[in-house]
């Protein structure tokens, strides 16, 4: 992680301040509007055109109102062009007055980036393509960046975003909060789709400031959906693992596995607010899967005060854990656990136990297999592990460690 | 559908490869194929010899060396099995020098397109 971008708090405010407006305005514009695309659009001809005016004229008083204002004109611009049909043209333009209308009453525009959130994970959208189109309208990010983060040409990303805003406006899908009998599967798909969007930022070290981006968004479904017991556990998860991103690299930039890091290098302040939260999620007494990965994070987090991290009960939260949702990585990561609590020898049997094909092509099953031969002193069958987790590794930092441990076996 | 990944070294990277110090180099390419390999994706391929030591024809002369003088040289080659030029993109991520120099990832050109 050569740049970190978001350690000056000045940058880091100013861009909150960017992402926050960003999302605000486009929400409102697709509401009223009806057409993502053609809001998008909208905004990004706005926000063009305050890079002329405002360094000419000053800033506006209320930017955000200004941008949401030329916006509007622009997309009642493309409204008329497009629609053939009068009475549509007037119905966007009432729409988009009124919300302007409403914007002026009060500090800051009414909030609806929720219904922005919904839509980006609708069920016509491709699951894949999640992720992506809510860093798009949400946030505001570039094809560009989003295409590094998932592994895609920039291309294929920009038209797969183009396609998936036309599905919606095919398929008539409105820009709404869901009813209660689809909420848990789709609020469920928002908070997966932000995971998944903090997981290309995790493993992508040049991209890093996407997880920050990610966390933003938990962040903001935490305070839009305060009550949601998995959204805060997400919020909490986010929060521990990038409390240890400083340092998970030692001043060489060489990677520093979790247990041998130093707790005095984790961010006291993001460890304190990932407990606060995972703490009230905790009492609302709706255990998920998010919540529980969050309190393995707080298992390690512990470190830093008993000064040891207690086994046992991670292997129990991952117990649990599987339970609600049976995941890979959750399977290998309990095995890793059996090894520590009970021995090796154990932990390689719960390793055993996993599919073969599912686990041929997966990293962590190699690491951590390595890492258990190797203290059973079979030296070749973790030579061996360690060949498989070298091989299918992408960050160079870990897979320097790797070779390290691999040329340590002698 | 077929692609070729192809890598692009560093003068640093071309050098570890004669550094006994350096031995993690061959030991991450080794792995690297290896696992292509264990996927069943592996096709063929070949690490070629440093730029300095071939020669290229250009418009009817000879001259000494790649054809392109870029800080990052064409170091070897894989061809690979894959769906989609994503999965072509996750593999070539994986490579040991992707982090130090370039991998660029092309699809091959069905034979009977080319004779026609």
């Amino acid at each position: 992680m050569a740049d970190r971008p978001l350690q000056d708090p000045a940058r880091r405010a100013a861009e909150s301040a960017v992402r926050n407006a960003y999302g605000r305005i486009l929400a409102l514009l697709a509401i009223r509007s009806g057409n993502l695309a053609i809001a998008e659009d909208a905004l990004a001809e706005a926000l063009a055109r305050a890079l002329v005016a405002w360094p000419q004229s000053g800033v506006p008083e209320k930017p955000e109102a200004w941008l949401l204002t030329t916006a509007r004109h622009l997309v009642i611009d493309t409204a008329r062009k497009k629609s053939t049909e009068a009475s549509r043209k007037a119905d966007v333009r009432l729409l988009l007055e009124e919300s302007e209308a409403e914007m002026m009453a009060g500090d800051s525009l009414p909030d609806e980036r929720l219904k922005l959130l919904f839509v980006c994970t609708h069920p016509a959208i491709e699951p894949g393509m999640q992720a992506p189109l809510m860093l798009q309208t949400v946030l505001g990010l570039d094809a560009a960046r989003i295409a590094s983060a998932f592994l895609v040409r920039p291309a294929t990303m920009s038209q797969r975003l183009v396609r998936q805003k036309s599905a919606l406006k095919m398929g008539g899908i409105g820009f709404e909060v869901p009813g209660r009998e689809e909420w848990p599967d789709r609020l469920n798909a928002v908070l997966q789709a932000i995971y998944g969007a903090y997981n290309a930022g995790w493993e992508d070290h040049a991209n890093a400031s996407l997880a920050e981006e990610a966390l933003f968004l938990a962040t903001l479904v935490n305070q839009l959906l305060p009550y949601e017991a998995e959204a805060a556990g997400l919020m909490s998860l986010i929060l521990h693992c990038e409390a240890r991103r400083d340092a998970r690299r030692d001043a060489a930039g060489r990677f520093v596995p979790l247990d041998r890091q130093d707790p005095a290098g984790w961010n006291a302040a993001r460890i304190a607010e990932a407990e606060r939260v995972l703490g009230t999620a905790l009492r609302m007494g709706n255990i998920g899967r998010f919540q529980l990965e969050a309190a393995l994070q707080s298992v390690h987090a512990a470190r830093r005060i008993t000064g040891q991290t207690d086994w046992a009960s991670i292997l129990a939260i991952y117990d649990r854990l599987i339970a609600v949702s049976p995941a890979l990585g959750a399977m290998v990561g309990r095995a890793a656990a059996i090894g520590r609590v009970l021995s090796p020898e154990a932990g390689l049997e719960a390793l055993d136990s996993l599919p073969g094909d599912r686990v041929a092509q997966y990293q962590p099953y190699w690491a951590t297999r390595a890492h258990l031969k190797a203290l059973m002193g079979s030296t070749s069958a973790a030579q061996k592990a360690y060949r498989m987790a070298i091989g299918l590794t992408s960050d160079s930092a870990v897979r320097n460690f790797l070779l390290t441990q691999l040329a340590q076996l002698g | 559908m077929q692609y070729a990944i192809l890598f692009y070294e560093s003068a640093e990277d071309f050098a570890a490869r004669q550094d006994p110090a350096r031995a993690d180099y061959w030991q991450g390419w080794a792995s690297y194929s290896g696992t292509i390999g264990q996927s069943g994706k592996l096709a063929g391929g070949a690490a070629l010899q440093g730029p300095e030591t071939g020669a290229t024809l250009k418009a009817g002369t000879v001259q000494d060396g790649p054809y392109a003088d870029t800080k990052e040289q064409l170091g070897g080659f894989f061809m690979v099995e894959a769906d989609s030029l994503e999965e072509a993109l996750e593999i070539a991520a994986r490579a040991p020098t992707a982090g130090t120099g370039a991998v660029e990832v092309r699809p091959v050109l069905p034979m009977t397109q080319g004779e026609g």
